[in-house]
């Protein structure tokens, strides 16, 4: 089953290449990745997609925990959660079609962001899953090039208001 | 933060920090990269430096200062080569849980990244097989990544951690404060287990018919054996030990089974194949012990007590577990206890299995054989000595026949199975213990793989027995390959490539003793126990083929358990 883990790592050389060391040395599987900045400077979030029995997911987050440069751990499987990814879709129109890639784009609430004599870019957000219908649904025209974000994930409601509480959830 | 100390070179601060670590002896090898440090090291006079030969000595040496002491073990290297050599160690270090500090020197830190001579990424070829580790970008944070590097490497689960140092942050300069508490947002290691697991722990026990501790290597490093003592002394417990966690109950007590595991005793892993109620103290399921993960222990209600908590159900799933530090679940679990139990027809059951299947070898032959050599050290010995063993066959022979008495006395490279520990860890122990005999133990193999420490032994005058287990075969790969691999015995038979030890031993300044006769083992250990102003190198050789029994196959269940040998060889 898939799972949304979102971590909390100290902002410091090197806190991120420890993540994926440990996933690939435990030969966990990652589907994607994401890092950035959040309201505490010295302080990123991580949002990783992975997918295993309970067995791994437990293992997974179990030797997230453990690194000495994680600060929290949350699987966001079970709950309320926003999730949100980005991906740029490059797609080849011919005459005729570029009407119905500019439809499909609406469809899916997309922007056009680039547009040449052969190609058009669109914009999608959304969940994941919707990223896979519009591509799925682009595939057909020929897409040149694709790039995904990786899904960034908040817990809905009361997350984050008090921030040094939640920190004493660290582990070995 | 403590008093200000003035503005000091980063090298200086090196040792004051090492200083306020208490720090008594750093294993090393100097470098290029780390010049400086040495420098400064010339005039340093609050520890002692000891040289070593190859960098994997470094490391097996301060694992040996380590595990004898639980102290941090602390080395120091050069870049580029020197600190790749100290990779082996840093794994072993890992996987037994040791605590160790590794210094690596690095280039300048405008050179990372160029090639440059001497360069090696360390910090990312450590990151899977240390606790944590560090480079270091500015001489401002040196003080404080080195108090973090102690306090991470010796708490909750120890393990090693490695700091890089680049020539120009030893050679910069700042104000020296030391501090004097770590902040870690993300490390706070458990301490005390769940109460209500720890009653409900209590009341299975209560409701046992059948319990077993099994006890691991986290039991000698929370320093639990004495509340391992009074918790399986009260109430009558059967105690079985995993080769790191030999030492931790009285091997001589007859509560205590034995090893259980692969080359367990009959009885130990009869008691775990029909026990009701297992109880895990520090112990990490670890495929040698349990072989057919899940047929491991079919009857029982699993309890797991561990401070690392992903230990917990990674190989094993258990029906209790209880996250903290061992000694301290194991004091309050005796205080749930407060009516002394029993287990006469428990104790009944494990006492015939003891008499079914004893331990033996076959003696009177006038052959000689390891089990022999190591039930007189152990007699010898009266269960004193630190044994340092090697990997292999002389290593399980050593868990069943010598009777550990005292934990901290058996240092054994288990998890990473590292031939080339013993010369090595021996001669670093040796610095730890001072009171008592320092046994090492090795096959012919692996005493080739870090034989250059011999002269680090001899010219620090280490009273250490080096003893080399001479069949003139790799013998644990050869037993595989009589075994499972179709009696082809690919590239283990060393008879005819094989130094002659004695001349080895001449050449390094060792005093050394040969002999293949039962009759005269005694008369060369008595001698050699007592030297004690150097090494001593003894041989015995051993009968070629002997086998390591009883043996639970790789990934098989307990029942499957070969007792016997089939067909004997015949022997040299």
């Amino acid at each position: 089953m898939k799972h949304i883990i979102s971590v909390l790592l100290e902002n410091r050389y090197g806190a991120f290449n420890r993540v994926a060391t440990m996933f690939s040395g435990k030969g966990f599987n990652i589907q994607s990745i994401s890092i950035g900045e959040t309201e505490i400077p010295e302080v990123s979030r991580m949002t990783l997609v992975t997918s295993g029995d309970d067995k791994i997911i437990e293992q997974v987050v179990k030797q997230l925990n453990r690194l000495i440069d994680t600060i929290k751990v949350i699987d966001l499987t079970q709950t309320p959660t926003v999730i949100r990814e980005l991906a740029l879709i490059t797609v080849f129109y011919q005459k005729g079609t570029r009407s119905e890639i500019l439809n499909v784009g609406d469809i899916f609430r997309g922007n056009v962001v680039d547009i040449n004599n052969k190609t058009i870019t669109l914009e999608v957000t959304g969940p994941p899953d919707k990223i896979d219908a519009a591509i799925n649904v682009l595939a057909p025209y020929g897409i040149k090039e694709l790039a995904r974000s990786g899904a960034v994930a908040l817990k809905r409601g009361e997350q984050n208001k008090d921030f040094k509480k939640q920190t004493n959830y660290s582990q070995l | 933060m403590k008093e200000n100390n003035g503005v000091m070179k980063g090298a200086e601060i090196f040792f004051e920090c090492l200083r306020m670590e208490k720090v008594e002896y750093i294993f090393g090898y100097p470098g290029g990269a780390v010049l400086k440090l040495y420098e400064k090291l010339y005039d340093v006079d609050f520890l002692e430096h000891i040289l070593v030969r190859h960098e994997q000595g470094a490391t097996h040496m301060a694992e040996g200062y380590a595990k004898a002491t639980g102290k941090p073990g602390v080395v120091l290297v050069t870049s580029g080569p020197g600190a790749t050599n100290t990779v082996t160690g840093i794994a072993d270090a890992y996987m037994d849980s040791v605590p160790l500090v590794i210094f690596t020197g690095q280039v300048a830190s405008h050179l990372i990244g160029n090639d440059a001579f001497q360069e090696a990424d360390i910090v990312g070829i450590t990151r899977p097989i240390t606790k944590h580790n560090f480079l270091v970008r500015d001489v401002k944070e040196l003080a404080s990544t080195i108090k973090k590097a102690f306090y991470i490497a010796s708490t909750g689960r120890p393990g090693p951690v490695l700091v890089d140092l680049p020539k120009d942050v030893i050679n910069s300069e700042c104000e020296f404060q030391y501090p004097e508490n770590v902040e870690l947002k993300g490390y706070r290691p458990f301490f005390y287990g769940h109460q209500y697991q720890i009653k409900k722990a209590a009341e299975m026990l209560k409701n046992s018919k059948r319990p077993l501790l099994y006890v691991g290597g986290g039991v000698i490093i929370s320093n639990g054996s004495n509340e391992l003592r009074v918790l399986a002394g009260e109430h009558n417990l059967p105690v079985t030990m995993t080769l790191q966690g030999l030492g931790a109950f009285d091997g001589m007590n007859d509560q205590s089974l034995g090893m259980l595991g692969m080359h367990g005793t009959y009885w130990a892993n009869q008691a775990v194949n029909n026990c009701d109620l297992l109880i895990a103290l520090g112990a990490r399921f670890d495929d040698r012990v349990a072989g057919d993960v899940l047929n491991f222990a079919p009857k029982a209600f699993k309890i797991h007590v561990d401070i690392d908590p992903t230990a917990i159900d990674k190989n094993v799933v258990v029906d209790l577990p209880i996250v903290g530090d061992v000694k301290h679940v194991m004091a309050e679990l005796a205080a749930e206890l407060t009516e002394p139990l029993s287990f006469p027809e428990w104790w009944n059951e494990i006492n015939a299995w003891r008499d079914e299947s004893p331990l033996e070898y076959e003696d009177g032959d006038g052959l000689l054989r390891t089990e022999f050599i190591i039930d007189k050290i152990s007699q010898k010995t009266k269960g004193q000595a630190v044994v340092i063993s090697d990997v292999g066959q002389h290593q399980m022979w050593t868990a069943q026949y010598y009777k550990f008495t005292h934990p901290r006395s058996f240092l054994t490279s288990g998890g990473l199975g590292t031939m080339g520990f013993s010369v090595p860890a021996a001669i670093g122990a040796s610095f730890a213990v001072k009171d008592r005999p320092i046994v090492s133990i090795s096959g012919d193999g692996g005493f080739q793989m870090n034989i250059q420490e011999l002269i680090t032994a001899v010219a620090y005058k280490r009273p250490v027995k080096f003893i080399i287990i001479n069949n003139s075969f790799l013998g644990m790969v050869r037993q595989w390959q009589e075994l499972f691999h179709l009696e082809k015995y690919s590239f283990t038979d060393l008879s005819a490539s094989n130094p002659d030890f004695i001349k080895v031993a001449e050449a390094f300044g060792l005093k050394a003793f040969s002999t293949d006769s039962p009759k005269e083992v005694d008369e060369i250990l008595d001698k050699a126990f007592e030297i004690n102003d150097g090494p001593v190198l003894i041989e015995f050789k051993v009968v070629r083929e002997d086998m390591v029994l009883p043996m639970v196959p790789p990934g098989e269940p307990y029942e499957k358990m070969i007792v016997k040998r089939l067909n004997q060889k015949s022997t040299k």
